[in-house]
């Protein structure tokens, strides 16, 4: 079983966005970096699915030169290939991101055996586009489905469930396909000591696609305006309680 | 040219996030005066057609098909190109649920159009739909135009309202039978199972919520107390599901459930952005911290300054004592 995932390196913001001076991007000055939350439990699945049924886990991301300590993250806890597909400092839309995973992916497949499984994270957590996985599961006509919560593979067949009105609903799809998964399909793993040593020096390829502009073009950012300014503060330690009952009261959530 | 909206349904008629998004769709034709029609998969029920005109749809189209007993979103999306195809459109519009998102990306990859992912507000002059979407699960917006036509949007569930037309619409309903190949139908729902999982932490009137500060598992204990007694549900942030203390079917935030209750007493949460992404729709919110310059406490109604762990069962000792009380 081979199995690429798609990662994206994205700002660890914390509590608070502070924007650049343009309104066109996020100050990272002062931010770490992560894999995007969806991402990081994708890059877990494949590497539990490997762990189970043998094969390989390939990772991707489209990213600045940095990204590469992303793809390490993910070497430390077992994927064995990397690539980066080096970007300039501009934004890729998602149109083009796709066009940049397919064109990588059918290059791969052409030099070496092809990818019996596609992961990626249901959406990314910056843009939150929803759409990457799809767009490269249509261009490369395989099957697809998003917001996955759980994925059983035996043989050639995938059975993934998904959350829908209070239940669970369940898509059979042959191999090979496109998943997009959700946090929550299972709990990340710590990478280990040797596993990091091992990341460190893994090589990663690189190549360099072709940017292009997707038709939605971005005016600016904006950090939206919230009602809530300062909460009133109802007292400190249990002598706060009896206001903290009037106020439950007020709100007719009593018993 | 028109706006059009697919609209979810079930037993129930039209789904909320649905009703949201005819709301949207209406705001962005009525800019340059384009009537709303909308789609919908299988018979429409009386409910759904009563909502469709309370919300000005003028025309529906019902796609039916022998091959859509259960959801297919492949299926969908080629029916709802073929829709647009059939007619002059401005915008293909969705609630942005699983299923929207889904069926929207398919849409976009089926004709090579830009895909617009939790829309808040649109307007279209000429060719061009201004609009404004979410990013960071709602923490910060942005403003675009889109230039391929038709745009095709999903729309924020958590940041639109659902409002009713001025004046309610007569709704005309067409059948449409999509025309459909074998591969679009190759992902399909086969089955479906319902859980039983209590008090839904997505509609739960009153939500308490726990976070880092509530220190173990063992800890969520007079959070759990709390919850019983005020019939809520138990959420939690990412750093509780990170650790193991709690699954991941509890967590609030972006990459969890996004909750509306009443009331959300945060207990023992900072209040990073991942976390207030999921309770921004949160009527009343109240925390309790330790640390009065926590994040929480700037975007809270309310706060008490103190450790959770000694307020909650105080708490829930004057809310026993009060409900025994005579009179």
């Amino acid at each position: 079983m081979n199995v690429l995932v798609c990662i994206k390196r994205v700002p660890d913001v914390g509590a608070r966005i502070v924007l650049s001076t343009d309104a066109q991007e996020i100050d990272t000055h002062m931010l770490g970096f992560a894999v995007s939350p969806h991402e990081e439990c994708a890059v877990e699945e494949a590497v539990r699915i490997v762990e189970l049924q043998g094969g390989s886990v390939s990772v991707l991301t489209l990213g600045p030169p940095d990204a590469v300590e992303q793809l390490r993250d993910a070497a430390a806890i077992g994927a064995t290939r990397l690539f980066l597909l080096e970007t300039d400092g501009r934004e890729w839309g998602p149109m083009a991101t796709a066009d940049a995973i397919v064109e990588a992916v059918r290059r791969h497949e052409s030099q070496s055996e092809p990818y019996d499984l596609i992961l990626f994270g249901n959406e990314a957590a910056d843009t939150g586009d929803y759409q990457v996985g799809v767009r490269v599961a249509r261009a490369l006509g395989r099957a697809c489905v998003t917001g996955v919560k759980n994925l059983e593979i035996s043989g050639a067949t995938i059975r993934a469930r998904r959350e829908f009105g209070g239940g669970d609903e369940l898509f059979e799809l042959r191999l090979p396909s496109v998943v997009s998964v959700k946090e929550g399909i299972n709990l990340p793993r710590y990478p280990s000591l040797p596993g990091r040593m091992r990341a460190k020096k893994a090589a990663v390829e690189q190549t360099t696609p072709e940017w292009h502009e997707d038709p939605v073009r971005k005016q600016a950012l904006r950090v939206p305006v919230t009602e809530r300014e300062k909460a009133e503060i109802l007292g400190t330690g249990v002598e706060a309680v009896p206001a903290l009952v009037d106020l439950l009261e007020q709100l007719g959530v009593l018993p | 040219m028109s706006v059009l909206c697919l609209v979810e349904h079930d037993d129930n008629g039209a789904i909320d996030a649905s009703l949201r998004a005819l709301s949207f769709a209406r705001a962005l034709g009525e800019s340059s005066g384009d009537p709303l029609s909308a789609a919908l998969v299988g018979e429409v029920s009386a409910s759904t057609l009563e909502a469709l005109a309370a919300f000005g749809v003028s025309e529906a189209y019902a796609i039916e098909s022998d091959e859509l007993d259960s959801y297919a979103p492949m299926a969908w999306a080629r029916a709802l190109v073929e829709l647009a195809a059939g007619s002059p459109t401005s915008a293909v519009v969705a609630a942005g649920t699983d299923r929207g998102n889904e069926v929207m990306a398919h849409a976009g990859a089926l004709t090579g159009l830009a895909m617009v992912a939790n829309c808040l507000s649109a307007s279209r002059s000429e060719t061009t739909v201004r609009l404004s979407r979410q990013r960071w699960g709602g923490s910060l917006v942005e403003d675009a135009v889109v230039e391929s036509s038709p745009a095709l949007l999903t729309v924020a569930f958590d940041g639109v309202a659902p409002e009713p037309a001025r004046m309610p619409a007569s709704t005309t309903v067409h059948e449409h039978r999509p025309t459909l190949d074998a591969k679009d139908l190759s992902v399909k729902v086969s089955e479906w199972s319902h859980l039983d999982a209590g008090i839904s932490l997505g509609e739960a009137r009153v939500v308490i919520g726990g976070g880092r500060g509530v220190g173990s598992a063992e800890g969520f204990a007079p959070i759990d107390e709390l919850a019983g007694l005020l019939g809520a549900a138990v959420g939690v942030s990412r750093a509780v599901t990170s650790a193991g203390w709690r699954s991941h079917n509890q967590q609030v935030g972006q990459t969890g459930t996004r909750i509306s209750p009443e009331l959300y007493l945060a207990c023992g949460i900072s209040g990073a952005t991942q976390h207030l992404a999921g309770c921004q729709s949160a009527k009343h919110v109240v925390a309790i911290n330790t640390d009065p310059d926590a994040p929480i406490v700037s975007r809270a109604d309310y706060a008490v300054i103190g450790d959770l762990h000694v307020i909650i069962p105080a708490l829930v000792a004057a809310i026993r004592e009060r409900g025994s009380a005579p009179g």
